[in-house]
């Protein structure tokens, strides 16, 4: 009876596997020790002295506190503008979490937050947005799936062409790949 | 999906309109009656002219499927009234929307128009009806009393709660409401719009929806 038990046990139980599965980041290179509750991202942050004029894409997720003027791609990334963040620029990415002020528009594949204190003026495309009590937002919110798709395909196949809203243009090239 | 799940927050998503667990909340009578207005459209295109309302952007948005475009008419005015421009109002509102004419599908005033004097109301008025795309509607309220003296400068932020009620919260404003509009006022500044619901509450708002029937938008 007791070796049954044992042996029933795992059945009835869900699989211990799947909440740690969940937890690795799609990212993550393959072969890893399963202790994914260890794994600690590169935090990459641009300060906020720092002056971007350009184009800026990566790899990896990023947090600006600092000034950006041109076009930022992080295609599968979070993109965290933080409260000292000041942005005029295109923004693509996976994620966009806006606490400082971004002044041109904004394409997610998968949310768009504008938390307390964070400032949007221009258009939003993602199939989920959230815009927190006290944020600042003008501009039009898109939450079709399909614009979101074909926003992201138009810009990957012509990222040379302009926007509708206007960018300041970039003074010097600065991409920023990781 | 059941037509609940429309009005049903997700579970992992966290409301970030934080601090609204005690505003009132109040039916409204007109608010479904403009959802069913834009029913039926392709990614129908809204214009909200009252403060941005996260739960409002998701419940438009994500569960009716609208492209929403957020012109907070509330700081407008504010800025008139700081740097003393309200007589300015009229002109700025004639060219404050870069929209194409018949390019929206329905617009929230909300009370916008409490706050307006008489010009300013028609100045507005008339650049809704020229955005409106035929068969498109309008939402507004109105207050039928005439405001305490000094009325109180708060803005209202309404917030869907479903199809039935809206929440109503309270935030500063730079002046109170102005005199309310009589009904007729009302018809002329939205002409030729035409009034297809309106309801009367116990909270002396008036709610209203005008359409812009086709053979209207034909003529205008």
């Amino acid at each position: 009876m007791w070796k049954r038990d044992e042996a029933v046990k795992p059945a009835s139980q869900p699989t211990p596997a799947a909440p740690a599965v969940s937890s690795v980041q799609p990212g993550a290179p393959v072969g890893l020790p399963a202790e994914p509750r260890r794994i600690e991202r590169d935090l990459v942050n641009i300060g906020k002295s720092v002056v971007i004029k350009g184009e800026l894409s990566g790899s990896e997720d990023l947090t600006i506190e600092g000034h950006v003027e041109g076009k930022i791609e992080l295609k599968d990334h979070l993109l965290t503008i933080g409260p000292n963040g000041r942005i005029k620029a295109q923004v693509f990415a996976k994620t966009v979490i806006v606490l400082g002020e971004v002044t041109g528009n904004i394409s997610a594949s998968e949310k768009v937050e504008i938390r307390d204190g964070g400032s949007v003026d221009g258009d939003i495309v993602s199939p989920r947005v959230a815009i927190a009590e006290g944020a600042h937002f003008r501009g039009s919110v898109d939450m079709q799936k399909k614009s979101v798709s074909a926003a992201t395909s138009a810009q990957a196949s012509s990222s040379a062409k302009p926007t509708p809203t206007p960018a300041p243009a970039p003074a010097a090239q600065a991409a920023v790949a990781h | 999906m059941a037509f609940s799940d429309l009005f049903r927050r997700r579970k992992d998503e966290p409301d970030l309109d934080t601090g609204a667990a005690q505003a009132p909340v109040y039916s409204t009578k007109v608010l479904a009656k403009f959802i069913a207005g834009l029913s039926g459209r392709s990614s129908p295109v809204l214009l909200d002219l009252g403060s941005v309302t996260g739960s409002n952007v998701t419940f438009f948005g994500e569960r009716l499927g609208c492209k929403i475009i957020v012109e907070d008419l509330s700081k407008d005015i504010d800025r008139a009234v700081n740097q003393k421009t309200v007589g300015e109002l009229p002109a700025h509102f004639a060219k404050r929307f870069n929209q194409e004419d018949a390019s929206v599908d329905g617009v929230l005033c909300w009370d916008l128009f409490d706050y307006l004097d008489k010009h300013s109301a028609a100045a507005l008025a008339s650049q809704i009806v020229r955005l409106l795309k035929p068969d498109g509607v309008v939402l507004a309220f109105f207050n039928t009393h005439e405001p305490k003296e000094p009325a109180p400068a708060i803005y209202t932020k309404h917030v869907v709660v479903d199809q039935a009620s809206l929440q109503y919260r309270p935030y500063p404003a730079a002046r109170g409401k102005q005199r309310p509009f009589q009904n007729r006022d009302i018809q002329r500044m939205f002409e030729p719009l035409r009034i297809t619901e309106q309801f009367l509450l116990k909270s002396h708002m008036r709610e209203v929806l005008f359409l812009k029937e086709a053979a209207a938008a034909a003529d205008a």
